[in-house]
């Protein structure tokens, strides 16, 4: 009973912040990125409805867009990111043999890559000169991209033990195609994990970009982002004196365990 | 009964007095910002071992940080000869090293032998060189050295500020010393620990043998944050180069703490990619070749907002290569830095390009875009990005901010010239501009704009380099000095690099120090350490 009622809030507060930043033009007076320079970190106010960040951009507005970039963008790469681990996984499990070594072993090999230097490596060699939105987009799809060996591992066992089992014997035995196989047996006995896998990994690469970008290395500027906004918490003596420019920490903190607690109760038995 | 307590009373009277006088700080604390790479200071290439070098070593010529003119050191009194190739030493008399041995003009002689081998591979040395031959050290007396350079060498008397004078006999070798200091312990990634040296030469006006703090421990410490923290808890009791945001929290916790010592000699600057080699396509070329367009991009970029947004107000809108606080070498002549978004379109109209529906368009109908490069990590420098970016799209232009991890940056502007615009800042230690002939002679590789010319690309930087070579070659400071405005007017008419500001040197000095008087020159809070000071009333540990 606790579950749901949890599992509902989390969703209420997800789909109000959700519909916020899709239509966030309808909610902020400024656009994200307009300089008011006479106004530098100021408190909030009925003009600033947050207040304005050090360059006297209105915070409202910088919160609302960032949540649109980082929300909208982290389910994708998860996405991308699960797919990826589904179909390797997928493969390795059912088919096992050296197809399976295989594709363990490069998941293997790319776990063992620390992850934040490859994607700073792979951030320098983008062109210079495409957009702020393009960049955003490129440094996901990166994380979608690099994201999948930890979640590939889960399914590949998944899988593995779904070949043993009796009733894929039984279903071979009845005469499935292969195609009827994973469409009747596979896809519907993995779902749980291929839905896990895309729940834990939005808040994962929420972080991840939060953590680039508070190396200066994710989403350009002027686009805002959680990850660059976080990097106005940096300085704790600019916090202390400003604490509502805490808010997008607050926000991903209630996001990331909306996601979390969606997650759980999806995986309670029914 | 009440006798025989006497004397135990004695003692816990003692006692008490030892006790408060051990808790009076004995060591002044302060931060290296990096492992020393060395302490043999004729290797010197970073902050930390320079600052062990400026703590440790004796020099014959010292350049007063604060009046920024020529003391005497280990020389009573020097002359230059009037070609500018000689300079003859008179040495004081009756100094020792910190080991015990004696000081002579054979040390000099030594110590300049070891500088001048190619074999030393020193940077010290380097800015000796003016020509092809030997360095020749007479040493006529145990107290007169007379040094001979094969070719003229500018500002010579200043370039000895740097060369700590080594021991000839000690088998101690570079830990022997001459400065007030010597290094007693080191332990690699955590501190220096520095010890009186018990032979300095200097006393004061009373008579008193300096330096009077008796140890100095130096952590080794590269978190500006961390170090501002330690200092908060009076861990601490310098700071030096502090954040311009810090530095404002600073002086409203405790305004006295809180140093300024006005504009400071770094600066910041952006420049246009004009290497020949870069990939970049023609028409951009064309724009950053014009002087007409750079200008224009100077114009409209709003200096006092960014001295006063970004840095809190502790910086000052800079228009040339030489901050005003280098106070013989600064060109005062040079016009001040104009924010006029309004001229900038008139300069840019004439030179062809055109604004049409808020955005910049040139002669061939090419939008008017570029990237700016710069370090990421460095918030102010990231802001600054940000607010050019706004500035220059009131003129139509459009700018995308790019922050790099700085090896990817130093590959970009080095080796592979793919990029379009940089920010960056100048670090300056050195007041004399033969210390950047490499970034203002175009066949240097730091010419960063255009770098390692075969010739000159223009006729603006032939002439600069003709100036700079003529410069180098005199001896009469007062005809350096003109041939170096000159070379500044070119810089501001041309704008190769588009300066923006020159920091305020903020430091933070604890109120257990006493006699801390911050200047705007390396090393900022501790130029002064043989007269420093520490307050036996204050504790180590007590809030700042």
């Amino acid at each position: 009973m606790i579950q749901r009622v949890f599992r509902g809030v989390s969703w209420s507060i997800l789909a109000i912040v959700f519909a916020c930043t899709l239509f966030a033009e309808g909610f902020t007076h400024y656009p994200y990125a307009r300089q008011f320079r006479e106004l530098p970190n100021a408190a909030p106010s009925t003009i600033h409805l947050l207040g304005t960040d050090d360059l006297g951009r209105d915070l409202f507005a910088r919160v609302v867009y960032g949540t649109r970039v980082s929300l909208l963008l982290a389910p994708a790469a998860a996405l991308l990111a699960t797919a990826i681990a589904a179909v390797l996984g997928g493969l390795a499990g059912l088919r096992g043999g050296r197809l399976e070594s295989l594709i363990l072993a490069c998941a293997d090999l790319l776990m063992s890559l620390p992850l934040l230097f490859v994607l700073i490596a792979l951030r320098a060699f983008l062109p210079l000169g495409i957009s702020p939105l393009l960049s955003v987009v490129a440094t996901f799809v990166t994380l979608g991209l690099l994201g999948w060996p930890s979640s590939l591992r889960v399914v590949c066992a998944a899988s593995r033990n779904l070949r043993q089992s009796d009733h894929m014997l039984l279903a071979r035995a009845t005469g499935y195609s292969n195609t009827q196989l994973l469409f009747r047996q596979v896809i519907p006995n993995l779902r749980p994990i291929f839905l896990a896998q895309f729940w834990i990994s939005i808040p994962l690469f929420i972080l991840t970009e939060a953590t680039l970008s508070m190396l200066g290395l994710g989403v350009m500027e002027p686009l805002p982002s959680w990850g660059n906004l976080l990097r106005g918490c940096e300085d704790f003596g600019a916090m202390s004196a400003n604490p509502w420019r805490l808010v997008p920490l607050l926000l991903l903190v209630i996001t990331v365990i909306c996601f979390q607690l969606i997650l759980h109760s999806s995986e309670e038995p029914a | 009964m009440w006798p025989s307590l006497r004397p135990a009373i004695l003692l816990l009277a003692v006692n008490f007095a030892a006790s408060s006088h051990a808790q009076a700080p004995a060591e002044l604390h302060f931060c290296l910002h990096g492992e020393p790479k060395t302490f043999n200071p004729l290797l010197v290439d970073d902050e930390a071992s320079e600052n062990i070098r400026y703590l440790t070593g004796g020099v014959l010529i010292r350049v007063n940080r604060q009046t920024q003119a020529l003391e005497p050191g280990l020389a009573e009194s020097w002359r230059v000869s009037p070609d500018g190739r000689q300079i003859t030493f008179q040495l004081r008399k009756g100094i020792y090293f910190s080991d015990g041995s004696r000081f002579s003009s054979e040390d000099v002689a030594y110590t300049m032998r070891l500088l001048m081998d190619p074999q030393t591979h020193s940077a010290t040395g380097d800015a000796f060189r003016s020509g092809s031959g030997t360095v020749v050290v007479k040493t006529p007396s145990p107290y007169i050295a007379v040094v001979t350079f094969p070719a003229p060498v500018a500002g010579m008397e200043r370039l000895f500020d740097q060369v700590a004078i080594l021991s000839a006999k000690s088998p101690k070798k570079e830990q022997s010393v001459l400065g007030p200091y010597y290094v007693s312990e080191y332990k690699a990634g955590s501190y220096v620990l520095l010890r009186r040296n018990p032979n300095y030469w200097r006393h004061d006006a009373q008579g008193r043998q300096l330096p009077y703090i008796d140890t100095v421990r130096l952590d080794i410490q590269r978190n500006r944050d961390i170090e501002m923290m330690r200092f908060r808890r009076g861990e601490l009791q310098l700071v030096n180069r502090v954040d311009a945001q810090q530095f404002d929290e600073l002086k409203k916790e405790n305004p006295a703490a809180a140093r300024n010592a006005g504009t400071g000699l770094d600066g910041e600057e952006l420049w246009f990619n004009q290497a020949a080699s870069s990939t970049l396509p023609d028409f951009k070329k064309k724009w950053f070749q014009s002087t007409d367009f750079r200008r224009a991009v100077s114009l409209a970029i709003n200096r006092e907002d960014l001295a006063r947004v970004v840095f809190a107000g502790y910086a000052t809108p800079a228009f040339g290569p030489v901050s005003p606080s280098n106070q013989f070498w600064f060109n005062a002549k040079l016009p001040a830095p104009k924010h006029d978004p309004k001229a900038a379109l008139a300069l840019i109209a004439g030179a062809g390009f055109q604004l049409q529906n808020g955005t910049l368009k040139d002669s061939m109908g090419n939008r008017v875009e570029f990237t700016l490069i710069t370090n990421s990590g460095n918030a102010a420098r990231e802001k600054m990005a940000t607010m050019i970016q706004q500035d220059l799209s009131d003129i139509g232009i459009s700018v995308k901010v790019v922050t790099l991890d700085f090896p990817s940056l130093i590959e970009r502007i080095t080796r592979t010239f793919d990029y379009d615009a940089c920010l960056l800042g100048l670090v300056n230690t050195d007041l004399d501009p033969n210390s950047q002939m490499t970034v203002w002679l175009s066949s240097g590789e730091n010419h960063q704009w255009n770098p390692n010319q075969q010739t000159p690309a223009t006729a603006w930087e032939a002439e600069i380099d003709q100036l700079m070579r003529e410069e180098t070659s005199l001896a009469n400071e007062k005809l350096r000095k003109a041939k170096f405005d000159r070379v500044q007017e070119i810089v501001a008419e041309q704008q190769p690099f588009i300066y923006l500001v020159n920091k305020n040197a903020l430091s933070a000095v604890s109120a257990q120090v006493i006699g801390a008087s911050p200047v705007a020159l390396n090393p900022q809070t501790f130029w002064n350490i043989d007269t420093l000071r520490l307050d036996p009333t204050q504790q180590i540990g007590s809030k700042q």
